[in-house]
């Protein structure tokens, strides 16, 4: 299948034409349709390619005269493309059909356009804000807008946010957060229980909006510092779609060794981070000596990070054009020498959680998302691998993945377990990744000499250790950043946790909770 | 079943000395620290750490102060679960508008006398997300901050040292000492 065979079969049997159709990079196509037709052709697409939305987002265009655009990208592995069906807006009153009742994974996106941009996805029912709270912040008042202004004085609406409340006679709403018991991120979570088991879970989240997104536009490759600042557990993942996205509109080459250390960075942020999930799951069920194993492994982790970065959480190892960094023979040594012994230890946790049946009866069964509804919402990475979905950008958007055999996990239960069963495999992988690339590290330059700034647009995306992170940017005349639209796998994950645990009780909310591993500064942006 | 029981027989209780890698530094600042609280504080400092919207990495460092290698359990630091039981206030994040009231009521939920640290470079003056339209201009702008931690993250060495610093003789750069 061609993707040129997708547009003809849109116009032929759905009679819907298009103003435009470019295929801008190898892996990207832009699909301009008229205000009309969007709806039909998006859901076209999400039928077609058997694809949620992967990300929905709106521009302002306003100071080219141009209104408002809004772009709904859609991921085919099989034809190794990101189509992006997009629609001009009239400026004046802006506004377009919502999307949800024919691609619900649309849902989330359109009100996050609709508090950042103030653009009216008439037909979307949930009119409550995601990040900009009723609380603090004054109606009208939209972010992204190029003409926005900071209010100095802010008269908030004093509205409250309406929570979707399960009623009858005995049951009750525990509220929980945004400051948490432990150390962890700030979210609000509201059960409706009736007796232990939950009936309905509503997640407000938002609390860690710093305003990311405007605070690219203007910037320019520099702004890799702050893409590593939006999720401090995704760094490598953040920094490298960021830096993706700038190296294809600034035509920059990337030498083959940086590549490689890239994923190399890609796959250690990946292993400490399973490492530390793995152990809070252990500890979410009360086995606290497991946990303290698979906080040694991540420590171990963590150190070699900083040996061969002089970063724990490898902070600066990327720049525009290449990687600042080097993995020279005797980083490798190190790091080949602590893999070792990571993987020593890392096998006995399989063994000890593996061979505890009462781990087992925890997590067996517990927080179960059907396949259907992961579909449905647009699930991505480990929690989709879990339910049986196949996706993994490592191996349909990458040479080297592919020239390293890489392999996927077969889950399809969709519970704690198996969610715990693929980071388990995926550990194992990565280090048998990490092998691979640290034999197989190519010589070379570690960055590209020169960058020129220039205008453009591209999608930067890199498989995280929680699941696919996308940068989408636009850059103006001088190569600054116009527009920058990030989407962190935690986005729709988020409503995968609150459906997975309709059902169970509330004590099996913090494992199903760990099992998702979700972050809240990725989600809040 | 069998294995279990084997490992017990031929292994015993399963303990491993571990080293972390700054424990050069890290081990003889616990020690001093220890020291420091069983004086000032009675044996024991709690803390309730609040996240007003840091990237998470802040957060993971002060897990990481208490996993088995760093433990900073053992020199009488505890982060306790509710601010009622707290004696300090740590403070990560730049201050998300949606986290300042929560931020408030924190810290009017705990007991006199009671002080704020803050930890890692966005908690200071809002770091890189300075001049964003959501976040407010650092910590110290709404709550009395008496010692900041500085780093993005801070790693443990530096957090038991500059806490045992700051125990020693109140420095830090905020003067004001209200310990």
């Amino acid at each position: 299948m061609n993707y040129r065979d997708v547009l003809a079969e849109l116009k032929t049997d759905h009679n819907i034409s298009w103003l435009k159709a470019e295929e801008m990079y190898e892996d990207e196509v832009y699909l301009w349709v008229g205000a009309g037709d969007f709806k039909a052709a998006v859901g076209f697409m999400s039928k077609k390619l058997s694809s949620p939305v992967s990300m929905l987002f709106a521009q302002d265009r306003r100071d080219r005269s141009e209104g408002f655009a809004v772009y709904c990208a859609f991921m085919s592995a099989p034809l190794k493309k990101w189509l992006f069906v997009c629609v001009s807006i009239n400026g004046d009153s802006p506004r377009f059909d919502s999307l949800s009742n024919v691609v619900h994974s649309a849902s989330l996106f359109e009100r996050e356009i609709r508090e950042m941009f103030g653009i009216e996805p008439a037909g979307n029912a949930d009119g409550r804000r995601l990040r900009l709270h009723e609380e603090v912040w004054p109606a009208d008042c939209f972010p992204l807008r190029k003409d926005f202004k900071a209010p100095a004085q802010i008269h908030p609406q004093q509205l409250h946010y309406g929570f979707i409340r399960g009623e009858g006679d005995g049951i009750f709403e525990i509220p929980v957060g945004p400051v948490h018991a432990g150390i962890i991120g700030p979210g609000h979570f509201r059960f409706s229980v009736a007796g232990e088991p939950i009936i309905n879970l509503e997640l407000r989240l938002g609390f860690s909006h710093r305003g990311v997104e405007k605070l690219f536009e203007g910037k320019d490759s520099h702004a890799v510092r702050l893409a590593e600042c939006v999720s401090g557990d995704s760094v490598i993942a953040h920094s490298s779609a960021f830096c993706r996205a700038l190296e294809k509109i600034y035509k920059v080459v990337v030498p083959l060794r940086a590549r490689y250390i890239r994923a190399i960075c890609l796959e250690l942020e990946r292993m400490y981070n399973h490492a530390g999930g793995i152990g809070g799951i252990a500890l979410d069920v009360g086995f606290s000596f497991s946990s303290a194993l698979a906080a040694i492994i991540k420590e171990k982790i963590q150190s070699l990070n900083r040996t061969i970065s002089g970063h724990r959480f490898l902070k600066g190892v990327l720049c525009c054009g290449g990687v600042l960094q080097d993995i020279g023979d005797d980083k490798s040594r190190v790091l080949l020498e602590t893999l070792r012994s990571v993987e020593r230890d890392f096998n006995e946790l399989a063994g000890i959680l593996n061979s505890s049946v009462s781990f087992m009866d925890r997590v067996d069964t517990t927080g179960v998302l059907k396949r259907k509804t992961a579909e449905d919402l647009g699930v991505t990475g480990v929690a989709a691998r879990a339910s049986g979905l196949q996706i993994d950008l490592r191996r349909d958007f990458s040479d080297i993945y592919e020239i390293a055999r890489f392999r996927m996990p077969h889950e399809t239960g969709g519970d704690v377990l198996a969610r715990l069963r693929v980071r388990f495999f995926e550990f194992g992988e990565s280090i048998r990744l990490i092998r691979e690339f640290v034999q197989n590290l190519p010589q070379g330059g570690l960055r590209s000499a020169e960058i020129q700034a220039q205008p453009g647009f591209a999608l930067g995306y890199a498989e995280g250790w929680r699941g696919p992170v996308l940068y989408w940017i636009e850059t103006g005349g001088t190569g600054a950043i116009d527009r920058c639209k990030i989407v962190d796998p935690s986005f729709l994950n988020w409503q995968g946790l609150a459906y997975c645990v309709l059902g169970d009780i509330v004590p099996d909310f913090p494992v199903c909770n760990k099992s998702f591993d979700l972050s809240y500064s990725g989600n809040d942006l | 079943m069998i294995n279990i029981l084997k490992t017990r027989l031929f292994k015993g209780v399963v303990t491993r000395k571990l080293k972390a890698a700054g424990a050069r530094v890290y081990e003889p600042a616990g020690a001093e620290l220890k020291a420091l609280i069983a004086k000032k504080f009675g044996r024991s400092l709690n803390i309730r750490q609040v996240d007003t919207g840091s990237c998470a990495a802040c957060g993971s460092e002060i897990i990481a102060c208490n996993n088995p290698v760093y433990d900073i359990a053992r020199f009488g630091i505890n982060f306790v679960a509710s601010p009622r039981h707290a004696d300090c206030l740590l403070v990560t994040g730049p201050v998300s508008k949606n986290m300042a009231p929560a931020l408030n009521r924190t810290y009017d939920a705990m007991p006199d006398p009671k002080f704020v640290i803050t930890l890692g470079d966005c908690a200071f003056d809002a770091g890189v997300f300075k001049g964003s339209y959501y976040v407010e201009s650092g910590v110290k702008s709404i709550l009395p901050v008496v010692l900041h931690i500085p780093g993005c993250p801070p790693d443990p060495e530096t957090i038991i040292r500059s806490l045992t610093d700051f125990l020693k003789d109140g420095s830090g750069p905020f003067k004001k000492n209200c310990v």
